[in-house]
């Protein structure tokens, strides 16, 4: 069964789950039975075309699916998967909105 | 560089890195010789300014625009209490300064902004990101592009750590990826964590930002393997470290001027897409509770939340507003409130649509608001 790291931001999808095993033959394959285990993160992971979203990065081992074969990667028994999300801080409230809207610093 | 000089004070505060044989004083020539800009001086830039300082390099800029508050003191171990209230950038130089008078700070007690970014940046040799929005991300990444300065990049979120050097041109010319190589475009509003799902363990920023500080120190003196093409990631909960390999994205389009970074992140746009609700002010609600107005209160918050403060209303998180519908009363009014307005606008929306609610008002600026204005015994976070 390959492992998938779930990053801390999209573990509420997962029952706060920090690795899923997942039986698959690629990374697509992967994604997808993840998907299905956890409907709710498929929107976070996919776009409406079923693409992997842009400001999601998807790693087996230490390197990026972009180089190897993408989503038709293939995936072994003992592989490890990372999702890697775009974070920027740990106060995204109204707090960091107010920065936001401003344009600039303070974590 | 020889002709940088140190007095025998520096030579005797510098001297364990001065015996390390492959810093020794040449790599601490460099370090006082360079001008780094540190962007933010909150939890990452707390454990990045004060290592800085104590290291010796020579210029240190620090951008900010903020005042110290108490919730900061969890994490920016720069800041005391006596700073509360005070500018940031303020306060961090004049603790900095009792740290190494040796040092030159240099203030800008503002908000980089893609008006100012290029100037402010374009002194410096190495930027340092620890800022907490993605709109500013963008911008720092850009102009260090523009500008072909590496940018020493962390984030931080609840329990999990990013560190990255990106632009980093090494010793034969050669410039690693820049932070669009690794996300070309941020996520939408909507898929960023909300306030109660914010949060970040307060020892994190200080574990980021002081190996921040670490790349900082050897882009400057050119030790070791800066982290130019990979990501460092951490997560203190299950104690784990991957370090993942970045590569530039041929696909890219030049970066050559900087834009309009909210609208580039969305941030605007979804006031726009949100749906107006009615509002009541803070004001309001207390009239209507010194006239023994008859109304209910629903607060949409977590538990975890609700225990921190509370205005006595009903708890119903967001995610049960469906479930427990029959709780929310329709024959008065109800206010609905969370810590800011967000969340209650959302309850509000998905009550009126799904179950034609038509007596829901939403209370201006939450709890906050309520703290601010009104009883300033309630604890605000």
């Amino acid at each position: 069964m390959a492992r998938i790291i779930i990053p801390t931001p999209l573990r509420k999808f997962t029952d706060n789950r920090a690795t899923i095993e997942v039986k698959a033959i690629d990374i697509r394959e992967s994604i997808h039975a993840l998907s299905s285990l956890y409907p709710d993160l498929k929107k976070q992971l996919l776009d409406d075309a079923g693409e992997i979203r842009q400001f999601v990065r998807i790693y087996l081992g230490d390197e990026d699916i972009k180089v190897l074969n993408n989503e038709k990667t293939p995936v072994t028994e003992d592989a490890v998967i990372s999702i890697v999300p775009a974070i920027a801080g740990g106060l995204a409230s109204s707090n960091s909105h107010s920065v936001q809207h401003t344009g600039a610093t303070q974590r | 560089m020889s002709n940088v000089k140190f007095s025998k004070e520096e030579l005797e505060r510098y001297s364990r890195h001065l015996i390390i044989p492959e810093f020794n004083i040449e790599g601490q020539r460099r370090l006082k010789n360079a001008k780094v800009l540190i962007v933010g001086s909150g939890g990452l830039g707390s454990p990045l300014l004060l290592y800085l300082t104590a290291a010796g390099v020579g210029t240190i800029g620090i951008v900010d625009f903020d005042v110290v508050d108490e919730t900061n003191l969890q994490r920016q171990v720069l800041f005391s209490v006596d700073d509360v209230g005070k500018s940031k950038s303020a306060a961090a130089i004049e603790r900095l300064q009792r740290l190494n008078p040796n040092v030159n700070f240099i203030e800008h007690n503002t908000r980089l902004t893609s008006e100012n970014a290029l100037e402010i940046l374009s002194d410096y040799h190495v930027v340092a990101d620890g800022t907490d929005n993605f709109p500013t991300r963008y911008l720092v990444n850009d102009a260090c592009v523009i500008l072909q300065k590496p940018n020493v990049y962390a984030s931080i979120f609840r329990f999990e750590g990013q560190v990255s050097v990106f632009n980093y041109t090494d010793q034969d010319g050669n410039t690693g990826p820049n932070y669009r190589d690794l996300f070309p475009t941020p996520p939408p509003p909507g898929l960023v964590p909300s306030c109660a799902e914010g949060g970040v363990i307060g020892v994190l920023p200080g574990i980021i930002g002081s190996l921040q500080a670490n790349e900082v120190i050897k882009v400057i003196t050119g030790i070791g393997s800066p982290l130019s093409g990979r990501l460092f990631l951490f997560d203190a909960l299950a104690f784990e470290t991957r370090t993942l390999k970045v590569h530039k994205d041929p696909g890219q389009e030049s970066i050559v001027q900087l834009i309009d970074y909210e609208m580039f992140c969305g941030i605007g746009q979804e006031t726009e897409d949100t749906p107006k609700v009615r509002e009541i002010s803070v004001t309001e609600l207390e009239t209507m509770k010194d006239n023994d107005e008859d109304f209910q209160l629903i607060d949409v918050r977590e538990p975890y939340e609700y225990e921190i403060a509370n205005m006595g209303g009903v708890l119903i998180p967001l995610g049960q507003i469906e479930d427990r519908v029959d709780q929310i009363v329709s024959d008065k009014k109800v206010v609905v409130h969370c810590r800011s307005g967000a969340r209650s606008a959302k309850a509000i929306v998905t009550l009126e649509k799904k179950f034609g609610f038509t007596n829901l008002y939403n209370l201006k600026g939450g709890i906050l608001a309520y703290a601010d204005e009104i009883d300033n015994s309630l604890a605000k976070y």
